[in-house]
């Protein structure tokens, strides 16, 4: 039954690229791939792959060398805010789908809380529209469960969904009421859409700021009890199982909402989740010193939880790592720690922080963090990008040995406010075809692929 | 030192010359005519976002007693009422050039915040429920005059350790001071992850009488109305301190305002083991002590200084 009037994703301007990278090692854990390999994109699909030396690109094509690169499927976001409409001081979608590209990812969905929400089909089409002339790689947007995001009336989910609604979430705001959230899983039935939830009772977060513990007591900065988001999810799993619903847990921090979730799974629940590369690699110790880039929601946890996130994502109770990138312009983040807005950006670091702190920690292979960080899509209906011969090319290059300083250059995105700002990571993405189009070329690599450019600006 | 921003960064050797600067300012207090001119021609600058009539006029008597001009700046009335950000009142206030500002505000580490937007020196006159550094200087002043040293101590801190800055202060400058720290109150007025502080908790005063000194916060009306506690008799009737709780040689502290009959009975307050009153007059030669730290101990005299030349 194809009840969707519309592609989840959105697809901008740009034109279809013609290229072979020569030498890169290829690893697509998906397509068993595993070595060193040209590859040929023509009229953006993924052509031809074969041994180093054996493929003649067209005479039209770009000739990139990859000698020394590493060549992945490229990555899907399924959690990040644009900002649009009505933050556009934040992120828009052209500054935001750039930001997500120059993190190696084809393609994003975007979360409904703006200003208006995303709750009517007039306001999804109509940000649908920017985006085919704006977006940098192909954006999806989820509509919201509840209308304004109140808690207590149903949006038009099938109008939604026809209208091209990835899914449905309240994401900044949980579905308070069990019955409210109840009645969209029995709705979900006809409507189809996975129900993205951000689990937080607020009345145990009750305005805090950080994690409750031992951070927090020294630092009198009310706490956030890992309990208000583990007792929802326990709650929401319920629900899902009973409605046979389907459900999506968002940004998941501490370590009881991992067991709540491996408990819903072995009961047989259709319960997917994600995490954030911020909650994998710090900890509340990383607030001591008020930095409020390190304030977000849910809020940075212990190492306990951090070690229960890990192992989370390697036995399959994570599915998939979400940025959550929630850009703040720099006068909103530029004051007192309690004051300031949650959250952090992170398509631009996601990538290198995870590959730095998993991969080279010694947590994780490399295959598994390209498959966590490929599959998110897939959990809202859209394709794993893979290197299939004959697909749209959906690639990103990357330097593993590359060290660099987060936000050394700036940030594609319109906001400064990333919790990696500053760290030394290693792996850089050097360029990132989604959908067939080059959509970001790191700029040292591209003034290198360019002697004779180099050369005139000397 | 260049700010006074938290007991936590501060050493046991910086609040022992403190408090020996603050002894000497004390004797001086003995004479006829209090004021020093150790601090003529500077600026003090009060920024106040909360209502504090103790620690705002303390600060002034401190700073006038060493001859610095003073300014009042209260958030009430001012253009943060407008809408202007703590960045942008800084910036402008800084631009009169004060030596010090004192800040006092409801938002944890904004005074860390402040110091990196002006150059002025920065003290903490409390910041939300993180830290009131002044406090603990001179409560640690005042126990020191009378008991010589703080080492091995027995401190019990009694009462709302959740919603006090001062609590967080004194645990931290007790304990630097080589004191034992021991809190006890309600569970639900005692934060989760406290024990990482390196102190002991207790529910109920049992073994009060044990503590050399008996520290009592201030409890609040509101936190009834915010389901902390049942009722303010049941809190009464468990953690006041009154004479049958208080041990015979506990000395007793309070930071002010007292309820009395709340957190202390009537009796204790004034009795001869309170050190209360003995407090309040600490707080003005340890300011004075912090700000003369800050602006002349620590800084080459400069008969010149480059912003009366412009």
């Amino acid at each position: 039954m194809t009840r969707r009037g519309e592609q989840l994703l959105v697809r901008g301007t740009a034109a279809q690229s013609d290229l072979m990278i020569s030498g890169a090692h290829l690893i697509d854990p998906r397509a068993g791939i595993d070595g060193l390999f040209d590859v040929i994109v023509s009229d953006g699909q993924l052509a031809e792959i074969g041994e180093p030396g054996s493929l003649t690109a067209g005479p039209d094509a770009e000739l990139i060398d990859g000698s020394g690169f590493h060549l992945f499927p490229a990555f899907v976001d399924p959690h990040i805010h644009l900002r649009t409409p009505g933050h556009e001081h934040k992120e828009d979608i052209e500054t935001g789908t750039r930001s997500a590209a120059a993190g190696g990812f084809c393609a994003v969905l975007a979360m409904p809380n703006t200003d208006p929400v995303v709750d009517s089909a007039s306001v999804l089409r109509s940000l649908r529209d920017a985006a085919r002339r704006e977006a940098r790689v192909p954006v999806g947007f989820l509509a919201a469960i509840t209308v304004g995001l109140d808690g207590t009336e149903l949006t038009s989910m099938s109008e939604l969904r026809d209208a091209g609604a990835a899914g449905f979430t309240d994401d900044g705001m949980p579905v308070e009421s069990a019955g409210v959230l109840r009645k969209a899983l029995q709705y979900q039935q006809m409507s189809g859409g996975v129900l993205a939830l951000h689990e937080e009772d607020r009345s145990l977060s009750a305005g805090g700021s950080i994690n409750e513990g031992a951070v927090s007591a020294i630092l009198g900065i009310d706490g956030i009890p890992s309990t208000s988001e583990s007792t929802m999810v326990a709650r929401d799993a319920a629900l899902a199982g009973y409605e046979g619903g389907t459900v999506h847990m968002q940004h998941l921090s501490c370590a009881e909402s991992v067991e709540a979730i491996r408990e819903a799974k072995r009961l047989g629940y259709k319960v997917t989740t994600e995490v954030s590369p911020h909650h994998l690699c710090f900890t509340e110790e990383a607030v001591r010193t008020l930095d409020t880039r390190m304030k977000m929601n849910p809020p940075l946890r212990t190492e306990l939880d951090r070690q229960a996130l890990i192992a989370g994502l390697l036995d399959g109770t994570i599915d998939c790592i979400a940025t959550d990138h929630a850009p703040h312009s720099a006068h909103e983040k530029e004051v007192p720690f309690e004051q300031a807005p949650m959250g952090t950006t992170g398509l631009e670091s996601s990538f290198a922080a995870c590959y730095t702190e998993l991969v080279r920690g010694g947590a994780m292979s490399i295959e598994m963090l390209i498959e966590k960080m490929t599959c998110g899509g897939a959990i809202f209906g859209l394709e794993i990008p893979q290197m299939m011969i004959g697909e749209s090319a959906n690639l990103v290059l990357v330097d593993l040995e590359q060290q660099w300083r987060v936000g050394e250059n700036g940030y594609e995105s319109r906001s400064q406010n990333c919790a990696f700002g500053g760290r030394e990571l290693y792996g850089r993405v050097l360029l990132t075809i989604a959908d067939g189009s080059v959509a970001y070329r790191q700029r040292n690599f591209a003034l290198s692929a360019a002697p004779d450019l180099r050369e005139t600006t000397q | 030192m260049k700010h006074l921003l938290s007991i936590e960064d501060v050493s046991r050797e910086d609040i022992e010359r403190i408090c020996a600067r603050a002894a000497a300012f004390a004797e001086n207090h003995q004479r006829e005519i209090k004021k020093v001119p150790a601090l003529r021609g500077r600026t003090v600058l009060n920024l106040f976002y909360e209502a504090s009539t103790r620690t705002r006029s303390s600060f002034e008597l401190a700073a006038k007693r060493l001859s610095a001009d003073v300014v009042n700046f209260s958030a009430s009335g001012s253009s943060t009422e407008k809408g202007e950000s703590l960045k942008d009142t800084v910036q402008t206030l800084s631009a009169h050039r004060p030596d010090a500002i004192v800040v006092r505000c409801p938002w944890a580490g904004a005074p860390a915040l402040v110091a990196q937007w002006t150059d002025a020196a920065i003290i903490n006159a409390g910041d939300g429920k993180h830290e009131h550094p002044t406090q603990a200087l001179l409560d640690i002043y005042t126990l020191n005059r009378r008991l010589g040293s703080l080492d091995g101590v027995k401190i019990w801190v009694v009462g709302d350790v959740l919603h006090s800055r001062v609590a967080r202060s004194n645990i931290l400058g007790f304990q630097k001071m080589g004191a034992d720290v021991t809190v006890a109150g309600p569970p639900t007025l005692l934060p989760r992850g406290i024990e990482a502080m390196g102190v002991e908790v207790r529910y109920s005063l049992d073994d009060l009488p044990a503590a050399d000194v008996v520290y009592a916060l201030r409890m609040q009306n509101e936190r009834m109305q915010q389901a902390y506690l049942p009722s303010m008799r049941e809190y009464s009737s468990l953690f006041q301190i009154d004479q049958r709780r208080l041990g015979a040689r506990s000395l007793l502290m309070h930071p002010g305002p007292v309820n009395r009959g709340v957190e202390l009975s009537d009796e204790v307050v004034d009795c001869a083991q309170s050190l209360i009153l003995e407090q309040v007059a600490a707080g003005v030669v340890v300011r004075m002590a912090v700000l003369f730290e800050l602006l002349a101990a620590s800084r080459a005299f400069d008969p010149m200084p480059e912003h009366q030349s412009a």
